[in-house]
């Protein structure tokens, strides 16, 4: 995985120092909140209901042992045990003081990790494809080309004050799990007729209170041209954008007011100024970043079939983990493995300190020291030998993160909801927790099958529910949450964005109404292949229509 | 019914202006009954964030139940409590403060 150079060494130092001051400055009254504030979000600090919160970037979620061991240091030392992590790939903490966030900082960069860039009006931390890597199906690694987009947006000063935050995501497989058709720019790494590799280049998808699905500007961007076109998209969006209106300052805003084809001349217009310029990526410096994401030695380990198969037969359970959170790798002897944030009943995306250490160590015993975080709120073995995984597996049961719930309907994306957030109007994690808690039964989730169930606390809609297949965003009315349900969302290579399925629910209701969205699915699909996305596509939203609200119809 | 809320600079914990300085906990706040009085909480709370003491001011609505302040708005109760789902964390994990929350 990529390492620090003497640049980013001095960088990251320079800015703990920098940020260090200004904290001091601040609690000695130097400097007011109106000052400090935008210093702050330049380093992940926000003020939430209780406390601050840290958000420290995880860059394109890869992780080692020795960073995931420090997050697990960082939970116990300053803040209250455990962490959050996120829909961006990051990880969150709820607690801490600011008198503490110099120490925190300075501990995180002993690590190769920092929080720049984690909110504010600027080029956030890029994500990538979970399984970057491992993955049977990608055509290359995404991670070098997220790295290179990570130096180049890294306090760049053209593009440090946008007029509002800009995201990227790429993926490298046809499959898209990185869901990039939701993001400022997509890029999906693929390989043209000739076997050379570049990009698709997706423009304005977002969520929030205007969901957007991308749109491909550009079928094919040779590698070397990426920073060229990025800069030319992001100079046209500096320079159009609109910033009297934050909630119209997205990009997607000016590429839906502006149309697509609009949007593409200006961009290809201020490309052919800069793409034969300094930008074009030089071949010897790719293939430099790409050499730090060389892929680890593995070594044949044929033994793991007769392995795995023997421990199917002796535990039921370590079967069913094996077919929900274990998928294909590249090496036909190894296997990437998911580590479900999401026990039945417990907070999506929380781990604590010790499990945090205890992964930490998994990772380093059996994984080649890496980890993944997922943007679904998972973390990823990406590299684990066949033969290892019974092994792997019992150490996830010991602490508790053996659920076998990948992709299933209590695999739920959430936002911290109000009960952590300033932003947000209603609850999100109790609600996540009680439909966890309703579908308990691993047989009656597979029985069900993939479903993506995602939950917002407010329009912003960090938990996603624009694009699951199931959707539920609370909002506040009259002083109490209200639910309003989506269906037929997603944020796969065929994102689409959930429509409202009809008049909102009372957080009393809304586990019994997905119960029935869910015996509804059940009673409609043509077979147990038709996943609920691809049934709700065929019959669209009039069953389900009739399910919640005919009764209500008929008594009014 | 109003009370003065805002959060520590230090360290962000939420707190209410009561008796003369900031309580860590709402349920003795001092509380407004008139618009004179709101005013006053206002002038109190500029100042303590003037002075740095403090962020993110608020006036909130209170009613009293058994001679306790508490928040109107489901916002206001979790930020005087804690997270709903962790009851071990924040106000309402020590006694005192749960019983007031």
């Amino acid at each position: 995985m990529y390492r620090y150079d003497e640049f980013d060494h001095d960088f990251v130092e320079a800015r703990v120092a920098e940020f260090s001051d200004q904290v001091q400055r601040r609690l000695a009254g130097e400097i007011t909140e109106d000052q400090f504030r935008p210093l702050r979000l330049m380093n992940g600090v926000y003020l939430q209901l209780h406390a601050y919160m840290l958000r420290i970037a995880v860059p394109y979620g890869t992780l080692n042992s020795r960073q995931l061991r420090m997050l697990g240091h960082i939970a116990r030392k300053y803040d209250k045990g455990y962490g959050h992590f996120t829909t961006r790939q990051n990880i969150q903490f709820n607690w801490p003081a600011l008198s503490d966030i110099p120490a925190i900082l300075a501990d995180l960069a002993s690590v190769e990790m920092h929080a720049i860039q984690t909110s504010g009006n600027c080029i956030r931390n890029v994500t990538a494809d979970h399984f970057a890597g491992a993955a049977a199906d990608e055509v290359a690694d995404p991670r070098p080309y997220a790295e290179i987009l990570r130096q180049w947006s890294s306090v760049h000063p053209e593009f440090s004050f946008l007029p509002r935050k800009f995201k990227i995501a790429v993926t490298g497989a046809e499959r898209d799990r990185a869901a990039i058709q939701t993001h400022d720019i997509g890029l999906h790494l693929k390989k043209n007729a000739a076997g050379e590799l570049g990009f698709a280049v997706y423009v304005g998808g977002g969520q929030g209170r205007t969901p957007m699905v991308a749109k491909k500007i550009r079928d094919f961007l040779p590698e070397a041209d990426l920073l060229s076109y990025c800069t030319a998209i992001l100079r046209v969006y500096n320079l159009y954008g609109r910033r009297d209106n934050k909630y119209k300052a997205r990009i997607k805003i000016l590429v839906h007011e502006t149309g697509v084809e609009e949007i593409t001349r200006q961009i290809e217009a201020e490309w052919q100024e800069l793409k034969d310029a300094e930008l074009k990526l030089p071949e010897a410096d790719i293939q430099a970043i790409n050499a730090y994401f060389a892929p680890p030695k593995l070594v044949d380990r044929p033994e793991g079939d007769a392995a795995v198969k023997q421990a199917r037969l002796d535990s039921k359970n370590f079967s069913e983990w094996l077919d929900q959170n274990v998928v294909t790798h590249r090496h036909p002897d190894y296997a990437a493995v998911t580590i479900s944030l999401k026990g039945i009943g417990e907070v999506p995306g929380d781990a604590t300190d010790s499990q945090m250490e205890a992964v930490a160590d998994i990772a380093e015993k059996y994984a080649f020291d890496e980890l993944r975080v997922s943007h679904e709120q998972n973390l990823i073995l990406p590299h684990v030998a066949r033969a290892d995984l019974k092994a792997v597996y019992d150490a996830l049961v010991e602490i508790s993160l053996a659920t076998a719930n990948s992709n299933l309907i209590s695999d739920i994306i959430s936002c911290p909801g109000l009960d952590y957030c300033a932003l947000a109007t209603a609850r999100s994690i109790p609600v996540a927790q009680e439909i966890s808690r309703r579908f308990a039964s691993l047989e009656r989730q597979r029985e069900i099958g993939e479903l993506k169930l995602k939950i917002s606390g407010c329009i912003n809609a960090c938990g996603h529910h624009h694009v699951g297949h199931i959707g539920i965003l609370g909002v506040e009315k009259k002083g109490s949450e209200l639910y309003q349900v989506t269906l037929g969302g997603s944020a796969d290579e065929n994102t689409s964005v959930g429509e409202i399925i009809g008049r909102g629910f009372s957080s009393e209701e809304i586990t019994d109404a997905i119960e029935q969205i869910v015996d509804t699915y059940l009673g409609l699909r043509l077979s147990p292949d038709e996943r609920f996305i691809d049934a709700y596509r065929r019959v669209g939203p009039a069953p389900f229509k009739e399910a919640l609200y005919a009764g209500e119809t008929k008594a009014a | 019914m109003k009370v003065l809320t805002a959060n520590r600079l230090s360290d962000g914990i939420a707190v209410w202006y009561a008796d003369g300085g900031w309580a860590e906990t709402v349920g003795h706040a001092d509380i407004a009954h008139d618009k004179a009085a709101e005013d006053r909480l206002e002038g109190i709370g500029a100042a303590a964030a003037g002075n740095n003491e403090v962020v993110d001011v608020n006036l909130i609505d209170v009613i009293v139940t058994d001679g306790l302040v508490e928040p109107v708005r489901l916002r206001e109760k979790i930020r005087a409590a804690g997270p709903t789902i962790r009851t071990d964390l924040g106000k309402q994990a020590s006694p005192e403060a749960a019983r007031a929350a």
